[in-house]
């Protein structure tokens, strides 16, 4: 049984307060009128612009013969509210990324647990307890989402630009989309997939807290056909939620594999931190029955899924690029010129680390070697997830300061604190799993 | 010689890694083991030393990375430049993902078959090959271990008979089985 430390509670708090400072200042210094903004741009751009001026000249000549003609171009204004818009937009979207990483960290866990359950897998019931502490975090970070979607739909932000009547009235795209793209709708939804999932932890935890104390296995059949169902249902309302949540920032753009992208980079995530819980816990002198054998089992998996992400990404580019379609290849355009390094570097950190460093059968089992890998895995998704919303809504006025820092650590002590909550509210050891001599006993 | 053989036949693997571990506590030097399908963690339970082949696999991936690399720059690039789809035929590097599915499937094709050839090699198979497997129930549902002693053997069969063998044979020669 693990008891819920002082330190952590202290650590993961201090860290919300943190979080919710840098948050705070985050909103408090966003801009607030057309002016503020054009200020801010023109300050932090001044050394930029020094440097690339002889480049330019050429083009704001043309530029300025333009608006001689139409000397106040409506098209300037409505440039400069832009720019309003996406700096308005950065704590918000700095917010909403934290939020949907860490609820995606335990969206994904219970997936795999699910799959777990639903394969009757021999290794791993050891390790059900912290998959459920994991998945504790669940029910909080989906409503955190909903809230903030329902900021969203009341015009608090301007994360979701289909969400504005004006914008949708001069788009022949948008118009033809209302059917599924709108406020009313979205939020439904969302509290449909969130109720799904919440049941399915709710019964699944009391279904293997109770089997601990039963004498026969029903608990345990009930488990595996809850699982199997909720797989179902989770593969369906997982795609839906990634075109909801995230792909519809870019309301213009889609992609038919990206529910599976997403999948794949939160359950590469998922798993990561079910080996980061594991092996701090192990250092703490719990969990003594899980070993490298199980670790490895792990590592596997955050191996597998890093090469299925990359496989992912790149199907998605590759056709994208290769049939260059203008409404299609402007996604990963503004990614290219706008964010060259967080969209090639976050390449580097999800697959050429992971494979490099964990090929190896033996350093699968060293626990250093995980953590290290798992500690860029989880930085490599961050940026992934940034990568998915901020340039639909910050545009190039992005940067990893004090809000986004502020949102991932906010979160992170939020997450640490609801999980390692969850994992002290039960044993440690799903005894009376049937499946638990078996996960003892595993070997490789 | 006085060095004789000893085959001890199992039905279960279970059964045989723990004769196995039995002998090997013993001091005996198990000479082979013949199993129908691989069994999981004898290797182990043998002490045999763990297999170069990964390291290998690695680098046999690796030439076949490279070999694509050259061989779609030359096809692509410098031999023979093709306009497909409007993409640059000037530049490998700016064609280079619309090579990575070759890249990938060459270097796992490199990777497989050197890997099997390497095998063939290192375990001395070949094409007509007599088998070398002392009885042909081996491939259906026995195991089968080979100890070589001296002596008479008497100690050696008070350890396998210690075991859950399902027979005991000695062989003299091992040229007359």
């Amino acid at each position: 049984m693990y008891t819920f430390t002082k330190n952590i509670k202290i650590f993961s708090l201090s860290l919300i307060i943190l979080g919710a400072l840098g948050l705070g200042y985050g909103f408090y210094t966003a801009p607030n009128s057309v002016e503020e903004a054009k200020a801010m741009v023109s300050n932090s751009h001044g050394l930029e612009e020094k440097n690339d001026s002889h480049d330019n000249n050429k083009d704001h000549a043309i530029s300025e013969d333009l608006h001689e003609l139409n000397s106040h171009s409506l098209e300037e204004v409505s440039h400069d509210e832009h720019l309003l818009n996406q700096l308005q937009n950065r704590p918000w979207a700095a917010l909403y990324v934290a939020a949907l990483f860490f609820m995606m960290l335990a969206l994904g866990t219970l997936a795999f647990y699910a799959i777990q359950r639903a394969a009757q897998a021999g290794w791993s019931p050891i390790l059900f307890r912290v998959m459920e502490g994991i998945t504790a975090y669940l029910l909080p970070g989906t409503l955190i989402i909903l809230i903030i979607l329902i900021l969203s739909s009341m015009h608090l932000n301007h994360l979701f630009v289909w969400m504005d009547p004006e914008v949708v009235e001069h788009d022949k795209l948008l118009q033809g989309k209302s059917g599924y793209l709108n406020s009313p709708f979205l939020l439904g939804r969302a509290i449909f997939y969130i109720l799904g999932w919440n049941l399915y932890r709710y019964f699944s935890r009391k279904f293997s807290l109770a089997q601990d104390k039963s004498n026969d296995i029903s608990n345990h059949k009930k488990n595996f056909k809850i699982s199997a169902g909720f797989l179902a249902f989770f593969i369906v309302t997982e795609s839906m939620m990634s075109w909801d949540w995230i792909m519809s920032v870019d309301p213009h753009w889609f992609s038919t594999l990206f529910g599976w992208y997403v999948f794949a980079s939160m359950m590469v995530s998922a798993i990561t931190t079910i080996a980061l819980v594991t092996i701090y816990l192990k250092s703490k002198g719990y969990l003594e029955k899980a070993n490298h054998n199980h670790i490895h089992d792990l590592a596997k998996f955050m191996f597998g899924f890093s090469v299925f992400w990359a496989y992912l990404w790149f199907s998605q580019f590759m056709l994208i690029w290769y049939a260059n379609f203008p409404e299609e290849v402007t996604y990963f355009i503004t990614r290219i010129e706008d964010y060259n390094l967080p969209f090639f570097g976050m390449i580097a950190l999800n697959f050429i680390f992971p494979l490099l460093l964990l090929m190896n059968s033996d350093y699968k089992r060293v626990n250093w070697f995980i953590v290290t890998t798992g500690i860029i895995i989880l930085i490599g998704h961050y940026i992934d997830v940034f990568n998915m919303i901020m340039p639909a809504t910050v545009g190039d006025q992005w940067f990893i300061g004090i809000p986004e820092i502020s949102g991932i650590l906010f979160f992170a002590g939020l997450f640490i604190y609801i999980v390692f909550n969850g994992i002290s509210k039960a044993s440690l050891e799903p005894s009376g799993d049937p499946l638990f001599k078996e996960s003892e006993k595993f070997v490789y | 010689m006085s060095e004789k053989i000893l085959h001890a036949v199992y039905d279960d693997d279970d059964k045989l890694i723990e004769a196995v571990k039995e002998i090997r506590t013993s001091k005996y030097s198990i000479e082979e083991i013949y199993t129908p399908f691989p069994v999981h963690g004898l290797d182990k339970a043998m002490g045999l030393e763990p297999t170069k082949l990964g390291i290998l696999s690695f680098i046999y991936g690796c030439i076949g990375f490279g070999f694509s690399i050259f061989m779609m720059n030359y096809i692509m690039i410098v031999d023979w430049p093709q306009n497909i789809g409007g993409k640059p035929s000037f530049s490998y590097l700016e064609n280079m993902p619309s090579f990575v599915p070759i890249m990938f499937e060459l270097t796992v094709f490199f990777s497989a078959h050197l890997m099997v050839i390497t095998f063939y090699l290192r375990s001395k198979l070949w094409p007509f090959k007599e088998a070398e497997n002392p009885i042909p129930e081996t491939t259906d549902d026995k195991f089968l271990i080979e100890i070589k002693f001296n002596g008479d053997g008497k100690a050696l069969k008070a350890v396998i008979k210690k075991t859950d063998a399902l027979k005991i044979k000695v062989i003299e020669n091992k040229e007359s089985k």
